[in-house]
């Protein structure tokens, strides 16, 4: 298989300060990723630099074999990539049909193929087209913010904490979709703290501890590592 | 009494229109660029300067000079942010405002350099106003309600039907994600100006026609404005509109307990009480 995405030694920050001490990173076609690590080990930041919202100083990134380092998010989305960020990833004023188009903006043809699969994947969604997404619950909120993404048929997904500030049924149904959108060959590179859950299913894992590649392995095997088990999952 | 307060009523909706179609641009800049523009209430003069260009030297009806005026109030807008602000993209909400003021103070003197700084109108005809019972209802302020209402629905249809208004009111929710979700966010960003710039060319217009054209005639509202979109909750265009109508009424219903003077004390005060109390606006805004 070949890499859909790759991180070569990535370094970078806001404003001078690096936060990514040179990053390695991949994701191969319709692999689930899951990246671990303690608060402030560069988990998100390197997401968002992947996503051309933090400046990438050194290394390359690359999706498709195409050089995307701080590429701006508009050029990317045609690509066939998606980010959804851990907070402030809907737009609360207007209605769950409105952000599922808006996710649709990058296409200049029709987008209701890819609407009636996105309420199809939650279909709690669907008696709820017309209602502000500001007035919803987290998880639907959540599903609102996925299903944003996945109406350009991204290739690769990025989740930032998908499952954070969730109920642990609402936590369990959005890893559940998650996987069934992997079943429909879309990759997933996603970050998360319910880290024993998400690691049961990944396909890899990478462990990130100041700004820098720690240990990777498969899901599982990350899991089952003593010290790794020990340092972030509580044992 | 009652005949008073349906009086001052029909005079605050016509004032409020006014605040109403100057408030959803400063709310919907303030939501897309992050900064209070000191300079909207100038461009509502340029509008109305605008205006007098097609009504006096070329002599064209109102009905051809408002939407020309509005078309150029808008082109200069555009213009605006290419030469000013375009450049200033990414310096802090600070130097953004202190440059718009600075921006006010450029258009307001290149006015008054133009036209002189005495009073003009647009007509010297007197028109008799129309008598329902005690009721008096000047024919251009029904005219000016029934455009205003028509820019308001023009404006939903923009906002809630095209690709580019559902952009607008995401950016506006969420300038980040819209840039993540793909958004030319660039070209809203001229949308938007393109939008204020009309709007507020439409409400100096109305202005001049209420009173007189000034060079001051815009910077004397930029008050009611601002506490107008602050009260409808900055970022929400409706939320603006309502808060326009409600402080035009509030302010000429004042009048019957208040010495007219402090008309503009009841903006001041309206200011004051929303960021105490309802910092988000009536609306749950930012």
């Amino acid at each position: 298989m070949t890499a859909l995405l790759e991180m070569r030694a990535v370094r970078g920050g806001y404003g001078g300060v690096d936060i990514l001490n040179g990053i390695d990173l991949a994701v191969r076609e319709r692999e689930i990723v899951v990246v671990i690590g303690p608060n402030g080990a560069g988990k998100s930041t390197a997401m968002k630099a992947i996503f051309g919202l933090v400046a990438v100083r050194e290394g390359e990134i690359r999706f498709k074999g195409q050089d995307i380092t701080n590429m701006a998010p508009e050029r990317l989305v045609p690509l066939g990539l998606s980010y959804v960020p851990q907070e402030r990833n809907v737009f609360p004023s207007l209605t769950v049909q409105e952000n599922l188009e808006l996710g649709a903006y990058v296409r200049r043809d029709d987008a209701a193929a890819e609407l009636a699969e996105v309420l199809a994947l939650f279909p709690v969604l669907e008696e709820r087209r017309q209602q502000a997404v500001g007035t919803m619950s987290g998880g639907e909120r959540q599903m609102v913010a996925i299903g944003r993404a996945l109406m350009t048929r991204p290739e690769l997904l990025l989740l930032d904490e998908p499952t954070a500030g969730l109920s642990p049924r609402a936590t369990e149904l959005i890893f559940e979709r998650i996987r069934a959108i992997n079943q429909k060959g879309v990759a997933i590179l996603m970050v998360e703290q319910n880290a024993k859950q998400a690691l049961a299913f990944a396909d890899r894992a990478y462990v990130l501890v100041g700004g820098a590649n720690r240990y990777e392995d498969s899901g599982p095997a990350v899991l089952a590592h003593p010290e790794i088990a020990e340092m972030f999952l509580g044992g | 009494m009652l005949v008073d307060l349906v009086q001052l009523t029909i005079f605050g909706l016509v004032v409020g229109g006014i605040f109403a179609l100057g408030a959803v641009g400063v709310s919907l800049l303030f939501g897309i660029l992050r900064f209070a523009n000191f300079a909207h209430g100038d461009m509502m003069t340029l509008g109305a300067y605008l205006a007098l260009v097609f009504v006096g030297p070329l002599a064209l009806p109102m009905w051809v000079a408002f939407p020309a005026a509005l078309a150029g109030t808008a082109l200069a807008a555009v213009a605006i942010d290419r030469a000013l602000f375009k450049r200033l993209r990414r310096a802090s909400p600070v130097i953004l405002l202190i440059s718009s003021f600075g921006l006010a103070l450029i258009l307001r003197s290149l006015i008054q350099i133009i036209w002189g700084p005495e009073n003009i109108v647009y007509w010297t005809d007197i028109v008799l106003p129309w008598r329902l019972g005690e009721i008096r209802i000047r024919p251009p302020h029904v005219v000016m309600l029934a455009v205003t209402v028509a820019l308001v629905v023009a404006l939903h249809l923009f906002l809630t039907r095209t690709r580019i208004g559902k952009a607008m009111r995401a950016m506006a929710d969420d300038p980040d994600l819209a840039r993540i979700t793909g958004i030319p966010t660039e070209r809203v960003i001229l949308w938007t100006w393109a939008l204020g710039g009309a709007l507020a060319a439409a409400a100096g217009i109305f202005l001049a026609v209420d009173t007189r054209l000034n060079p001051l005639l815009g910077w004397n509202v930029l008050l009611p404005v601002f506490a107008a979109a602050l009260l409808g909750g900055i970022g929400k265009p409706y939320g603006a509109i309502a808060g326009g109508f409600l402080l035009g009424v509030a302010g000429e219903v004042s009048t019957l307990v208040l010495d007219p003077v402090y008309k503009p004390a009841v903006a001041f005060a309206v200011i004051v009480l929303v960021l105490v109390y309802r910092p988000t606006g009536l609306f749950g805004g930012r």
